[in-house]
């Protein structure tokens, strides 16, 4: 277990090197130069153009840019954004933020698209069963800025139980509603994912032997039929944490939050390739543990998967 | 001179339940605790500034929202009418036009308490103007004789080549502390219009001690002075006392509070959570919702923006003068802002923003007006069109769908096909724009600097000038401009209409419509008035 961790640590630095490469390569491939839009309608004093280009080493070729700014983050520094702001800075004024809300967002996915999909499954055909199929369709087929704007129409301004948007401190109480917006759809393939494992499961040989043995039917249900349906559900779940802490763009908008993907959607319009790159980075290695953390729950969920 | 760049909103159509919304949103920023507090501020709309903060380098609305309050120049502009009137300025005097001589109160100061003086004006438009300080506002110096000098040179790929030759302008001159002169290169008429340009602004010792340090911690001279600027969340600016100008603010301070998106600030106003929305997103303008929940809490006015189609003159297929007027006619203007603006812009019968001093109705004539066989009748005159026709925008801003609106009310009137031409993003078009790599018509749209007819002309029409993005070039229209300019009032400004009236025969631009503020507000806020540049007016607002 501790050779394994180690040996997937030790595998993620080619991957970084190889993602910040990657994403270097392609903003610096992005149409149109930064300081074309920037003016408005004329283009930007030559002086100002001039002394941006030397400050973020525009008219390097692509490898020694990219070679700089490797050496720069090795040292810990992420660089400057065009207003002048530390990169770092801007990531951590938003990562906890985006952080706090695809933690909240994950609770709603796991407390209630668990137990709808077990509820599902044990109801099969039921009342509960259709329930949540036709509920998980409808949410499925709704684009998630529909429900975000009509969750906060409802919700925050006619009903005003929550506030329409969420100010600078982004408490726990103003990220509820976002949160759950945001947890919709993943809600439901989670809901979808755990019936159809768990109804697949309870006809399976292990669960018939259990039953026979004489345990208790929530014994059965609870220690071996849910827990192994489980282990997609995680994966999903898993990957899902990476997607929303980088895909919360439309939810972010809609409800004011500043978050990563406001900051990453913003910087890749304004051409900050600086703020895009360091971003990305940052992301890719919480996706990477994210990922590390996920495979090792599945050895403590199905003791047959163990690694060595 | 900024473009218009406005981000899209998401359109939606749930926001079609009608709603009766009383003030049932909570508001907590009102009645608590006494005068001071933050609590007591303003609420409006913001935007994160793309630079420090300082007059120099700002161009756009967040940020230029708050060097505006925050400095006051040699002039400022008259609520009403747009016309300058003087501020820290007493007079500003030329008999020629060219060599103009600007004396200052004595009694000004700035907020840490040093006295403004001439030097705090030339040495600011010195910094702003030479080459290695790259300020983003330096060509609005150009007028001024030695700015060459100060700029320095630059190779073809941009790169500067040497120092520049000289850190001063030889255009300024200071004769006391409250007299300086000003040599422009060439006459211009408009210069005591344009000094109020936030550009222009005074700048105080300690700016020039650490500009840097400055960016983030201003010190102005306006009604309005520095408090505290968290990034991405808000700015607030707390009243000066002892501002010196004429008219002092009555609230106690103002917070722009920074949306990234135009529908989170509309759903704030709803709440009771923002007062002021300087633009109502489509999601609000949808049916007149915006009326239905607002009531009178609405402003609408003319704004000094004007939207246009451009002809890349370059491109030989758009030579025809006939062809262009054509297609002008082909457009049916009203229908279209009705279907795709709820009606709340203006049609455009000129070049010239009707908030100007020289606005002149019906510059364009007929071929403004939308009449589908004369067009049709012209347009087959002309020898027709090969191919389809393409209008070019940036998808990122909003265009699509007066584009597409546009393209089928040319193809029903001229039976050429038109299709939109979207770009990724701003970034991307402007630079096939800037790069003249056009082969169709496309969007352009001027916001002004300074309300002068000048500002809506000059740089989009005279040849080579920094905004004339078609390569219009017409020698009429150059000498008229150049005459204009040399000569004062009234005179000088009929021979700015005489040019207005060149493009008209030229049609190198297609004139769209203007813009128009439509602002929202909440029922705490009373007095809401905006200025000329679509800023609401802090000084007259009222906060109950």
């Amino acid at each position: 277990m501790g050779r394994y961790t180690i040996r997937r640590l030790l595998q993620m630095i080619p991957v970084l090197i190889g993602t910040t490469f990657i994403i270097y390569a392609m903003v610096w491939a992005l149409p149109g130069d930064p300081f074309s839009g920037k003016c408005g309608q004329r283009p930007c004093p030559p002086a100002y153009v001039a002394e941006m280009t030397a400050k973020f080493n525009l008219n390097d070729p692509l490898p020694v840019q990219y070679f700089k700014y490797l050496v720069n983050l090795l040292q810990g520094n992420f660089g400057e954004s065009f207003s002048g702001r530390p990169v770092w800075d801007e990531i951590m004024q938003a990562f906890p933020v985006t952080f706090r809300l695809a933690l909240i967002a994950i609770i709603f996915e796991i407390v209630i698209g668990i137990s709808a999909g077990i509820l599902a499954a044990l109801n099969r055909g039921g009342f509960w069963d259709n329930l949540v199929l036709i509920s998980t369709l409808i949410v499925i087929s709704i684009p998630v800025f529909v429900i975000g704007f009509l969750a906060q129409f409802t919700f925050g301004i006619k009903l005003g139980w929550f506030p329409p948007t969420v100010g600078p401190n982004a408490t726990v109480y103003e990220l509820l509603l976002p949160a759950f917006v945001l947890a919709s759809l993943s809600l439901a393939y989670v809901a979808r994912l755990m019936r159809a494992n768990l109804t697949e499961n309870l006809r399976a040989d292990y669960v018939r032997t259990a039953t026979s043995k004489g345990l208790s039917r929530q014994r059965v249900i609870g220690r071996h039929a849910v827990r192994n349906s489980l282990i997609p559900v995680v994966t999903f779940i898993g990957a899902d944490f990476g997607a929303l802490l980088g895909g919360a763009i439309v939810t972010e908008g809609i409800f004011n939050i500043r978050g990563i993907g406001g900051l990453l959607y913003l910087s890749i319009r304004t051409r900050e390739g600086a703020t895009v790159v360091g971003v990305v980075t940052v992301l890719v290695l919480v996706f990477l543990l994210v990922n590390l953390l996920v495979d090792i729950l599945y050895g403590a969920i199905d003791p047959r998967i163990r690694y060595e | 001179m900024r473009g218009l760049r406005k981000t899209a909103p998401v359109v939606i159509g749930a926001s079609v339940i009608a709603l009766t919304l009383a003030a049932c949103g909570g508001s907590s920023d009102s009645g608590s605790g006494g005068s001071g507090g933050s609590d007591s501020y303003v609420t409006v709309n913001g935007s994160e500034p793309q630079s420090p903060l300082i007059p120099a380098q700002t161009q756009e609305t967040g940020g230029g929202n708050v060097i505006d309050s925050m400095f006051t120049g040699l002039v400022t502009y008259n609520q009403e009418t747009a016309a300058p009137e003087n501020a820290v300025a007493t007079a500003i005097e030329s008999t020629d036009q060219q060599n103009w001589t600007i004396t200052i109160r004595d009694d000004w100061t700035f907020q840490d308490g040093t006295p403004v003086t001439a030097s705090s004006f030339v040495d600011a438009w010195n910094w702003a103007a030479y080459g290695p300080n790259a300020a983003l506002n330096s060509y609005f110096f150009e007028p001024i004789e030695g700015f060459a000098e100060v700029q320095g040179e630059f190779d073809e790929e941009g790169n500067p080549v040497g120092k520049p030759k000289a850190k001063e302008m030889t255009g300024l001159k200071v004769v006391s502390d409250t007299e300086f002169t000003v040599k422009l290169s060439r006459p211009n008429s408009q210069f005591p219009v344009m000094v109020g340009y936030s550009g222009f602004a005074p700048m105080p010792e300690v700016f020039f001690e650490d500009p840097e340090a400055f960016g983030k911690n201003p010190v102005g001279n306006g009604p309005f002075q520095f408090e505290s600027w968290d990034p991405k969340v808000s700015i607030k600016l707390k009243a000066w006392p002892d501002y010196p100008g004429a008219q002092k603010p009555s609230i106690a301070g103002v917070d722009f509070k920074i949306y990234q998106d135009l529908d989170a600030a509309w759903a704030d106003l709803q709440a009771g959570n923002l007062d002021v929305l300087d633009t109502i997103p489509d999601s609000g303008l949808a049916g007149g919702q915006y009326k239905s929940v607002l009531g009178d809490r609405v402003v609408e006015q003319p704004a000094g923006i004007i939207q246009t189609i451009s002809f890349p003159i370059y491109d030989k297929k758009f030579e025809n003068v006939e062809l262009r007027k054509a297609i002008s006619m082909a457009i049916d203007r009203q229908t279209i802002i009705n279907n795709v603006f709820n009606g709340t812009r203006e049609v455009a019968t000129g070049w010239v923003s009707p908030v100007v001093n020289g606005y002149k109705a019906g510059v364009c004539g007929e071929y403004c007006n939308f009449d589908a066989a004369k067009a049709k009748e012209m347009f087959d005159a002309a020898g027709g069109f090969d191919g389809k026709l393409t209008l070019a925008y940036n998808a990122d801003g909003g265009h699509k769908g007066w584009v597409d609106a546009t393209c089928v009310s040319i193809s029903n009137a001229l039976g050429v096909e038109c299709v939109g031409k979207p770009t990724a993003d701003f970034a991307t078009f402007r630079t096939e724009v800037v790069n003249k790599e056009m082969t169709g018509m496309f969007r352009t749209g001027w916001q002004m600097d300074y309300p002068s007819i000048e500002n809506f002309l000059v740089p989009l029409y005279k040849t080579g000038a920094s905004a004339n993005d078609g390569d219009w070039s017409n020698k009429k229209f150059d000498d008229l401009m150049d005459e204009a300019s040399a000569k004062a009032g009234q005179e000088g400004i009929d021979l700015f209409q005489q040019g207005e009236a060149v493009l008209a025969e030229d049609m190198p631009v297609i004139p769209m419509w203007y813009g128009a503020v439509v602002a929202g507000y909440s029922d705490t806020v009373s007095n809401v008035q905006f200025t000329p540049f679509s800023r609401v007016n802090l000084l007259t607002i009222e906060k109950s």
